[in-house]
């Protein structure tokens, strides 16, 4: 039996509560009766990450989309659009005027809050065969650079589109490009940042993974750009299958002549060379990520000179993350005018974020600049997982800070968020519900620092060292309200005095959470309580009576002995020998243990 | 631990992988890369080596190693386990995964049980979040794991 | 390959290359079919390969030769991996979440062989991107 059509339901959380099983089993039947139910197939399909106007029916092949369905408009869809062909307009979604002109299958909006630019290619194409990329513009903007734009048109053209550097800082990337063409020197170099060092974050993977030509062009029109032969691709040993795929795509690159000498008849020469990096943090900053290249320790330099004067081997050296080159084709290809046109006032384009934590759809998700948290959690992310309570979204990794529900409407963009105390950093996001406790958050992140930091700068080796041993303090229930007081003090000491940008930013994560989540810090202090009971020491267990049912099992896994209790009779913690492991509380199988 | 043994062949391979490379001063770290994945680990001996044979003071050679968290001077199990610590994973309970590691092999993170067989370390972010908490055992990952579940993991390396 | 010399060129190649990719441009290709699995880090490490394994291995076991399978990157959908996208013709693809060698079968069984959909395993990727 081969079906003729199918009629897709979202069975997402969202659209379930608005009843689209009923809207299901309600079309099913009109299917029937009008004797359609071998022609055509109705079924459940996931969340289209369109909650908000389910529930959902898409109509395959005709790819119609329907959007507020309720049960009632079953029979109108059957009669009208299966059985007459007659689309139902007062249920089509209208798309917002999008200035993009969208490819013939991608024109249904559903999933409109994603804008694919750095990411177009990922999980599209086969990234082991340039034949791919070629069909998909591929090697097009670098062709179309190196003959007929001047080095000058291609800075130009990225600076006018406002290209801003996507590892964290934000710095424009046209305007890094025209630093390093204001020197003259015998060789220039062109560096990929693939150091990709921030936990949970892994953009930069995927893009090397799912599409390592679009690098390789960009890096290869930044060198005409800036007058460099040269580039290094400085990526992390922990990325096995990106180093693959990267020798994959230089060898084809170099066997086509896209990379090599006399690229496109223009006698522009260009090459590609891998650097393992070996697992330091710190390496994702400019300097330092240099002197990895050289061979040497990682350790940063003040600045200036900056790289674009003095890089590698002391040339002047553009040092690019890979997200902002995997932006840089589709520029050139486009126009700078099309891009300016995505994002905010100051922050062009789009961002690839990191979904993770306690969010139901974890996953890459890459967004026009100026969206708001909301509709990244809610909307895109799916909301909390487990109907927990949103607490806190993380973003920008060891360098950001937390963000809380106050912000949720905020247009995120690099400016917004370092006003409210974090950063865009590489686009790593974060979210932390009601079980988190925000103290133990920032001591994670301090404990990331103080182990990455290179040990160069007192106030980053020794500053930091002394927050931590302050949040330890406090988690173990030994805190005093002047701990609070120092630790303000302290981070921003560090913020101002560190070298380079690991120490200048260590103290995010501490200074954010204690300003948007102070009362957990004092309930720390003050009450020695932990109120997400995440701090051990600050726990306490207790048996409910009214649950408890005497099972013993609660009793049997104690490994101190201190729960008293006949079988079949209420179980009482000793409080003074208990070590608050918790092992009682995983044992209960009838939610008889309170933790506080 | 007779895993360990430094052989004369790993040598001549290493010392194969020196011989070809232009610029040697500046090639420490890609050195390295090659030689703990010939030997396994980079013991005092070996970074004498490289040092002599690029020609750089052994001091220097030293510090790289120790600079990059990559590298190693002890040699790891036969079965290398690997938690990641990376926010996503920390968030998900990667903490009472390594608790319940450490009670379970009697060792601490960083270290290799007397055996030779596990050793147990920490990483940041393989990158697979959606997986948290996620363990990887010689290349092979473990996704959305629980504490409970450690046992019957460390039961599939028991040979 | 030969190495491309010029821009023009360029597009020559990328015609013929847009052909064998965008199945729906082409008419002698009517038939093809092509199975795309998502295989980055977090793919390979949900089983992605042996998916594809699977997937590959129940072609040939049926007989099925107008299929084609193919790796690519990273669909961003990192909790629903391993993802399959089946693009058949003229049709919009099909994208289908959490399949393990299991399903990879039974999308052949199905999907590819009776044109059924598999029930609660769809899962839709579309969203706006950067090409023309």
């Amino acid at each position: 039996m081969s079906y003729k059509m199918h009629l897709l339901v979202c069975g997402g959380t969202g659209c379930h509560a608005s009843d689209s099983d009923i809207l299901l089993e309600t079309l099913r039947e009109e299917i029937k009766a009008n004797g359609l139910e071998n022609d055509v197939q109705a079924l459940v399909t996931g969340c289209f990450g369109f909650c908000e106007k389910g529930p959902i029916v898409k109509v395959y092949p005709d790819n119609v989309f329907y959007i507020e369905v309720k049960p009632e408009d079953a029979k109108e869809i059957v009669a009208e659009h299966l059985v007459k062909g007659r689309r139902i307009e007062r249920l089509l979604y209208e798309e917002p005027t999008l200035e993009v002109k969208l490819a013939e299958h991608k024109e249904m909006p559903f999933y409109k809050k994603q804008l694919r630019i750095a990411l177009r290619n990922c999980g599209f194409i086969d990234p082991e065969n340039i034949n791919e990329y070629f069909a998909n513009d591929g090697y097009q903007a670098l062709g179309k650079a190196v003959t007929q734009m001047t080095p000058r048109d291609v800075i130009d053209s990225v600076k006018e589109s406002g290209l801003r550097g996507r590892g964290g800082g934000g710095f424009p990337t046209g305007m890094k490009w025209d630093f390093a063409t204001k020197y003259d020197a015998d060789q220039k170099y062109v560096v990929c940042n693939a150091d990709e060092g921030d936990p949970g974050a892994f953009m930069d993977r995927s893009i090397l993974e799912g599409d390592p030509h679009s690098v390789l062009e960009a890096m290869a029109i930044a060198g005409y750009a800036i007058g460099a032969s040269h580039g290094y691709i400085y990526i992390r040993a922990e990325y096995p299958l990106a180093i693959e795929r990267l020798k994959i795509a230089i060898a084809q690159a170099k066997e086509t002549g896209m990379l090599g000498e006399d690229i496109f008849g223009s006698g522009f020469n260009f090459d590609i060379e891998l650097k393992l990096g070996a697992g330091a943090f710190v390496c994702g900053e400019e300097t330092a990520l240099i002197h990895s290249i050289e061979g040497k320790r990682g350790e940063p330099t003040t600045k200036p000179p900056f790289p674009a004067e003095s890089g590698v081997w002391g040339k002047p050296t553009i040092v690019n993350n890979v997200e902002t080159l995997a932006n840089i084709p589709v520029i050139i290809n486009r126009g700078s005018d099309w891009f300016a046109k995505i994002g905010t006032e100051k922050s062009k384009g789009t961002k690839v974020f990191a979904l993770a934590g306690k969010i139901n759809n974890v996953g890459l998700v890459e967004v026009p600049m100026g969206i708001t948290l909301r509709e990244i959690i809610y909307e895109i992310g799916g909301g909390i997982k487990n109907g927990k309570k949103f607490k806190a979204v993380q973003t920008g990794g060891p360098s950001g800070g937390c963000i809380s529900d106050q912000f949720l409407d905020t247009p995120i963009d690099y400016d917004s968020l370092i006003q409210i105390g974090s950063m865009m950093g590489s686009g790593g996001m974060i979210v932390l519900d009601e079980d988190d406790c925000m103290v133990n958050i920032a001591k994670f992140y301090l404990e990331f620092t103080v182990e990455e930091s290179c040990g160069k700068c007192t106030p980053c080796r020794v500053g930091n060292k002394r927050l931590l041993e302050i949040l330890e303090k406090i988690t173990e229930g030994k805190g005093t309200p002047e701990d609070l007081k120092m630790l303000e003090e302290l981070g921003s000491a560090i913020k101002d005095t560190s070298l380079c940008g690991l120490g200048q930013t260590a103290p995010n994560p501490v200074l954010s959470t204690l300003k948007y989540f102070r009362h957990e810090y004092e309930a720390h202090v003050n009450e020695k309580k932990c109120p997400s009971g995440v701090c051990q020491n600050l726990l306490s267990y207790e048996i409910i009576p009214d649950k408890c049912v005497g099972c013993t099992a609660c009793a049997r896994v104690c490994p101190v002995n201190c729960i008293e209790g006949a079988p079949k009779k209420v179980h009482v913690i000793d409080q003074s020998k208990c070590i608050k492991c918790g092992a009682c509380y995983e044992a209960c199988k009838f939610d008889a243990i309170k933790k506080g | 631990m007779e895993n360990n043994q430094l052989t004369k062949e790993m040598y001549d391979e290493l010392e194969r992988f020196i011989e070809a490379i232009p610029d040697k001063e500046n090639a420490i770290i890609a050195v390295l890369h090659k030689a703990q994945e010939i030997c396994g680990y980079l013991p005092r001996e070996v970074q004498e080596f490289i040092a002599d044979k690029l020609n750089v003071p052994a001091n220097k050679v030293y510090g790289v190693v120790t600079f990059y968290s990559y590298f190693t001077t002890v040699p790891k199990g036969k079965y290398a386990i690997n938690v990641c610590l990376g926010t996503a994973c920390f968030v998900r309970g990667a903490d009472k995964i390594v608790n319940e590691l450490e009670k379970k092999l009697d060792l601490k993170i960083g270290e290799t049980t007397p055996d030779g067989k596990f050793s147990l370390d920490g990483l940041r972010c393989v990158g697979a979040c959606g997986l948290a908490p996620v363990v990887m055992i010689n290349g092979k990952v473990y996704g959305k794991i629980k504490p409970k579940e450690v046992n019957k993991i460390l039961a599939e390396y028991n040979d | 390959m030969s190495k491309i010399k010029s821009l023009d060129e360029l597009m020559k190649i990328r015609e013929e290359a847009e052909k064998s990719f965008n199945l729906r441009s082409t008419s002698e290709s009517e038939d093809r079919v092509q199975i795309r699995v998502g295989m980055a880090t977090c793919g390979i490490a949900s089983g992605a390969r042996e998916t594809m394994n699977a997937i590959v291995d129940e072609l040939e076991k049926e007989n099925i030769t107008n299929v084609s399978v193919t790796q690519t990157g990273c669909m961003g959908f990192c909790e629903e991996e391993p993802i399959v996208e089946v693009l058949f013709p003229d049709k919009p693809s099909v994208v289908y979440s959490l399949v393990d060698e299991e399903r990879g079968r039974e999308i052949i069984q199905k999907h590819i062989k009776q044109g059924i959909l598999l029930e609660n395993a769809i899962m839709n990727k579309s969203f706006n991107t950067a090409r023309e």
